[in-house]
Order: C-alpha cells, then structure tokens, then sequence
C-alpha cells in the first residue's frame, strides 16, 4: 500500500468509530421518541396522565365491541393482555379491525383508562396464508396463538 | 473477473448478450405476474390486497440493496480510487431511486385498505422516506457539481453517510414499535408466509433483479461513452 492509500484507509476507519459511537449516542437519545404507540402497561406505569394526542396499541379484547351502527359510533377494549384501556371512537373503522387482531388507536386521555378515540388504524401481523389454510390451521388445533397478534 | 474492472470492457457484452437478459427478464416477469396476480390465493384476512405486496417486496429489498452497493462502491472510490467504482455507483443512483419510489407508492396503497391510512410517520416509513432523499441528494449532486472530481468526492460522501440509514431501515420494526409489521422472511427463521405466496414473491424478485441488471449495464455504458465524449471534447478545445 502506498502511504497515501495508508492515510486514506486511516482516515476512514477512525471516522467509522467516530460515527458509531456518535450512532449510539443518537440510538440511545431517540429510543424514547421513537415510539409509534404507547401499550396500555407502558400507561398504567405512567404516575401522570399525558395530555394531547397520543397513540394505545394493543389487541381488542374478544367480545368487547359495542357497536352503535346508527351513528357509526363504537366502544371497545384494547388490551396487551395485562392491562386494559376503554375506547370510545366514532367513524369509519378500517377493514381489518377485528376482535383479537392488532389495532393502533390516536386519540385523547380522558382519564388513565379511558381514551377518546380520533383515528384507528389496524396493525397487520407478519403471517400471510391463504383462507383455507387458516381454516384446516384452526381446526386441527395447530393455530399459533402469535398469528392472532 | 477483474477485466471487467476496466472501463471499457463493458463494451464486449455483445449485443446478444442484452438480448437474452432482456428475455429473462420479461418472462421472469410475465411467470411472475401471472403466479401472482391469478394463481396464488387470496390471504385469510386481506383479501386480494395481498397481491400488492408482490411488488412492494422485491421493489423494497433492490431500493436497500441497490443502495448498499452505491454505497460500498462508493467508500472503494474514496479509500482505493479506483474510479469504475465511482461510475458503478453513479450509474446504480436511478434504478435504486426507481425502486425505493414504487416501494413507498405501493406501500401506501396497501396500507390505506389494510391500516386505515395512506401515510403514518412510524418509523419504518420515516426511515425509507430518508433513503429516498438520500438519493435525490446523490443524484443531485451529480447534476449540479460540474467538477467530475468534486462530484465524486461529495457524491460517495453522501452514500457513505446513507449506510448508516440501512440497518436502520432493516431493524426499525423490531427496535421500536411500528405501524408496519416485522419481517415476514428472515434468515434465521422459517417464512411466515405460506409457500404458495412465497414462490412467486421469489420470482418477482429475481425478475426485478434482472431487471435492474439490465438497467445497470445501459446506464453504465451511457456513462462511459459520456466520459469519452467529454475527454474528446476537451482535446477539441485545446
């Protein structure tokens, strides 16, 4: 190697160090502004209820739906299976909510437990089979629980 | 090997030889669509926009290997200058460019049926966005320098600095919670996707593939025929 190809390789393998540990520093600063959504354990933990507009990720609890088609207005449960949270929310629900599948939900905290919905998004797992592979799954028993996320 | 580390010798693939990846490519591609937009079935929970996704995917992985090949050509550049890496890279900016675009427009079609909404700022989506300006800003700055020397330095300057974005892209849905869901095909786990939807996922992305291949050596020649013309016409002026 030539000294200046020496040089060069120096001066970017001290400015790769460099950058990973400046990257870690950022990694570990942002880790708490990176949260898309919040679990209803990671409230529950909170001593105080945060104001403005937040986002409750979790599962809908089974049976928990109330419906009010008239005025498309709905109640439900989001639960990590620790802690629940009330939502209230009227509108347009995505097609993929359903009781037991992953939902995000962006609203206001009335209260600890209680969350007035604004805009619901449905969160969609990583398993995609066709119908009826879903179906024989269930019925011989072999349904992973983690497909119902 | 090494030969093709010269600048010309792209000039001896042979005009049969841009015939033939031309026809891998298209029925690569036709196979592909036909498998999956007819032959694979529909998904248990989202229906027929499953089929979105054999396009989001492979156009996802090329827009982050594509980049990931900028940017190694681009620290041989800075580090060893040998300069065919620099138009490797140069040429490899707007297929990457290409893709990482229908990545995000197709992304965002599936997401409004199967979400709720077009656009959410988790950081996944964040994170791609960000490649996707790091590539204007590639391009950009090949366009704007008029300094071949100057552009080279700024240009792998910046894809050098865009690497560090691909890892960040890579693990963002398993460091943080995100809208998007984790991986569905990873190597050190059996696929979460049911072998009838994988295989022409596999398929579409060896299509796309060659398809940037195909690309990649055009552009490539371009560039080099560009350089040639420049340098003769700078012999014309003196």
């Amino acid at each position: 190697m030539t000294p200046t190809r020496k040089k060069r390789v120096t001066y970017f393998l001290v400015s790769v160090v460099v950058a990973l540990i400046l990257g870690k520093f950022i990694f570990n600063s942002l880790q708490k502004n990176t949260v898309y959504f919040f679990s209803p354990t990671d409230l529950s933990l909170n001593s105080e209820t945060p104001k403005g507009l937040i986002r409750v990720g979790g599962l809908v609890k089974k049976s928990s739906v109330l419906k009010n088609k008239s005025e498309a207005t709905y109640a439900f449960i989001v639960t990590d299976l620790k802690n629940d949270i009330y939502v209230e929310y009227k509108g347009i629900l995505p097609n993929l909510f359903q009781e037991e599948k992953g939902v995000v939900v962006e609203g206001t905290l009335r209260d600890k437990k209680f969350l007035l919905g604004k805009t619901i998004l449905a969160k969609h797992d990583e398993n995609y089979m066709p119908p009826e592979v879903a179906e024989a799954l269930k019925k011989t028993g072999n349904w992973n629980k983690k497909y119902d996320q | 090997m090494f030969s093709l580390f010269q600048l010309k010798k792209i000039f001896q693939l042979n005009d049969s030889f841009f015939y033939w990846l031309k026809i891998t490519f298209l029925s690569l591609i036709i196979f592909g669509l036909i498998l999956s937009l007819i032959v694979s079935p529909k998904d248990y929970l989202q229906g027929d926009t499953v089929r979105i996704m054999y396009v989001h995917v492979p156009a996802s992985w090329l827009a982050l290997m594509v980049f990931a090949a900028m940017g190694i050509s681009s620290i041989i550049t800075l580090v060893f200058k040998i300069r065919v890496f620099t138009i490797y890279a140069k040429s490899l900016a707007p297929i990457g460019f290409t893709f990482s675009l229908i990545s995000i427009f197709t992304g965002s079609l599936w997401g409004q049926p199967t979400w709720g909404t077009f656009w959410t700022w988790d950081a996944r989506l964040t994170s791609m966005l960000v490649l996707v300006f790091f590539y204007i800003f590639y391009i950009l700055s090949w366009k704007f320098i008029k300094n071949f020397f100057v552009a080279e330095k700024y240009s792998s300057i910046l894809a050098i600095i865009g690497l560090a974005n691909l890892p960040i892209i890579k693990f963002s849905v398993e460091w943080w919670n995100t809208l998007h869901q984790p991986a569905s095909i990873k190597l050190t786990e059996p696929p979460a996707i049911h072998p009838s939807m994988l295989m022409p996922l596999l398929i579409m992305f060896l299509g796309f593939s060659v398809f940037a291949l195909f690309i990649f050596f055009i552009r490539y020649k371009t560039e080099v025929l560009e350089l040639q013309q420049n340098k003769l016409n700078k012999a014309l002026k003196k």
